[in-house]
């Protein structure tokens, strides 16, 4: 089966002022798949994810060297639109943070900001979102109350709706349930997996049993290099690399 | 049990120093209860309808505050509709735009420097500035403006400290969505930091009607009615708030009960903003609370 390329790295460093977080980093990701990246703490993994959608910028003194491209396009070019490159690439960050609006102004922020206007359309848009994300049955009896009245997994459901309503083409998930309890972290898991197909999702996780059940590439970081990326069964049965190994087999992590 | 087994010398200095503690709270509480007190005790029976409602008038024999008042709405009014957007202003600008941190942390410092200069310097520069330079001359105008520029570093000051104690996850979340920075302090970082500033601006109103050196110099000592009814009227209106009214009254005319009403009038007046102040805070840090649940 031939995969089309849809985020791809080459030679990719990354620094925070003097220090280099990441180190020649070439990694293709294809569409509508899920591809996780795991690694030890600050091996780098969370640095790519947020150099996909540039919210690295938000730290002073980060800086990209190297190719990395969005359908062919560079992620760090100058004449790049922001904007538009996070919409078309949402992010689901660890903690569950929905804004302290109600349900429905949570989901209808992002289509709002890119001018979605009009009560019935907005009504169709929120409804879709919260359908996809399998909260619609929870909520949709009150989606005037405060987002925040919702269990932490409801909230992490949610957020992944929020992230849905502006219909992007990749969602970033950045250890997205490590803080939610088992169950919802299940249920969070079987929503990923129905997603993958329509979505390319990238996702951080530091849970290894994640990686192998959700995802169908894994790349394994380390001291800021990738060392090995594959198909997550290849990956898992047969590591490559003694270093992927030893991570697989608990001897560092 | 714990008490018995402490050996007698420290036994003994736990329960001076709890003496003492208590004695400078006592102290506190009952010197506080004393000044109120006996402003009450002297103002509160000149407290009527006519007071807070008539004027001045020698012929008749009255006294009447509402000049005062109006005259103190009047500065209220116009040193906030100049502060609130000038202060939150730097504020969003210094918290949210800045590149330079060594230029923000500079300004951040200035801010709180001047918050703590004595209010007399201000009205040196309002009177040099905007009494004579801009020719206003001694008006509530002109008095207006120099409480705005004494007000502005408190309020830049709150606001900051409101706009820091915004979650960075929600910042987060709105950029992740394609929101630029700009819509996302409208939607989600100001909504959300709107009970500090409000603190911050009942502080300032705190400040402007507790102010009397400041409006001496620069808005006139008048307790004669303003004409708040014309454009022009409102640009010569001169006169003096509650607080210089108070000095006016005892020390100019030495109408003492005249002046013991009016700081009652200004005791409560300070105890509802500050109530107004307490309230906001509380129910911003309830629903921050609430955030994190």
């Amino acid at each position: 089966m031939a995969e089309r390329i849809i985020l791809s790295a080459r030679e990719l460093d990354f620094y925070y002022g003097h220090t280099q977080a990441l180190r020649h980093i070439s990694l293709d990701i294809p569409a509508n798949q899920v591809t996780a990246l795991i690694g030890p703490s600050g091996c780098g993994k969370t640095t790519f994810l947020r150099a996909i959608n540039r919210m690295n910028d938000l730290v002073a003194g980060a800086r990209a060297k190297g190719s990395l491209a969005f359908h062919g396009r560079e992620i760090y070019s100058p004449d790049q639109d922001v904007i538009d490159l996070r919409r078309r690439i949402g992010m689901v960050f660890q903690r569950p943070n929905p804004f302290p609006m109600s349900i429905y102004d949570n989901v209808a922020y992002g289509p709002r900001t890119h001018g979605v206007r009009g009560r019935e359309r907005l009504d169709g848009v929120v409804e879709q979102a919260l359908r996809a994300a399998a909260i619609w049955d929870e909520v949709k009896d009150r989606l005037k109350r405060s987002a925040l009245g919702l269990s932490g997994g409801q909230q992490q459901r949610l957020c992944i709706a929020r992230a849905l309503a502006v219909e992007p083409e990749v969602l970033l998930l950045d250890e997205a349930t490590s803080a939610l309890d088992p169950i919802s972290t299940a249920r969070v898991e079987e929503l990923i997996a129905s997603l993958q197909g329509q979505y390319t999702i990238v996702m951080v996780t530091h849970n290894m049993q994640q990686a192998a059940r959700v995802s169908g590439r894994t790349a394994f970081f380390l001291g800021g290099e990738l060392v090995e990326a594959g198909r997550t069964e290849r990956l898992f049965s047969m590591p490559r690399d003694k270093r992927t190994e030893g991570y697989l087999t608990g001897q560092f992590g | 049990m714990m008490r018995a087994a402490l050996p007698p010398g420290r036994l003994l200095r736990n329960v001076l120093a709890r003496l003492l503690l208590w004695l400078s709270a006592a102290a506190t509480c009952a010197l506080l209860l004393l000044v109120a007190g006996y402003i009450f005790f002297r103002g509160a029976p000149g407290v009527s309808l006519e007071l807070l409602t008539g004027r001045d008038s020698v012929l008749e024999g009255t006294v009447g505050i509402l000049p005062s008042i109006l005259n103190t709405l009047y500065v209220i009014a116009v040193s906030l509709a100049i502060v609130v957007p000038v202060g939150v202003g730097a504020a969003i600008y210094l918290t949210e735009y800045a590149q330079n941190r060594r230029l923000a942390g500079a300004m951040a410092f200035a801010a709180e420097t001047l918050a703590g200069i004595p209010s007399i310097l201000y009205a040196m520069v309002g009177v040099m500035v905007f009494c004579t330079a801009l020719g206003l001359q001694r008006t509530l105008l002109a008095g207006s403006l120099t409480l705005a520029v004494m007000t502005l570093p408190t309020v830049i000051r709150t606001t900051q400290e409101s706009l820091k104690s915004v979650p960075r996850s929600y910042r987060e979340g709105a950029l992740g969505l394609g929101a630029g920075q700009w819509r996302t302090i409208r939607t989600v970082v100001l909504p959300s930091s709107l009970d500090g500033m409000i603190t911050g601006c009942i502080l300032a109103v705190g400040r402007v009607v507790g102010e009397s050196a400041v409006l001496m110099y620069t808005a006139g000592l008048s307790t004669a009615m303003q004409d708040f009814g014309t454009i022009q009227g409102l640009m010569r209106a001169s006169g003096a708030t509650l607080s210089v009214a108070l000095y006016v009254y005892a020390k100019e005319r030495s109408d003492f009960a005249a002046a013991f009403s009016v700081a009652t009038v200004l005791l409560v007046l300070a105890a509802l903003l500050n109530l107004a102040a307490l309230l906001i805070g509380r129910r911003a840090t309830r629903r921050k609370g609430g955030g994190h649940g």
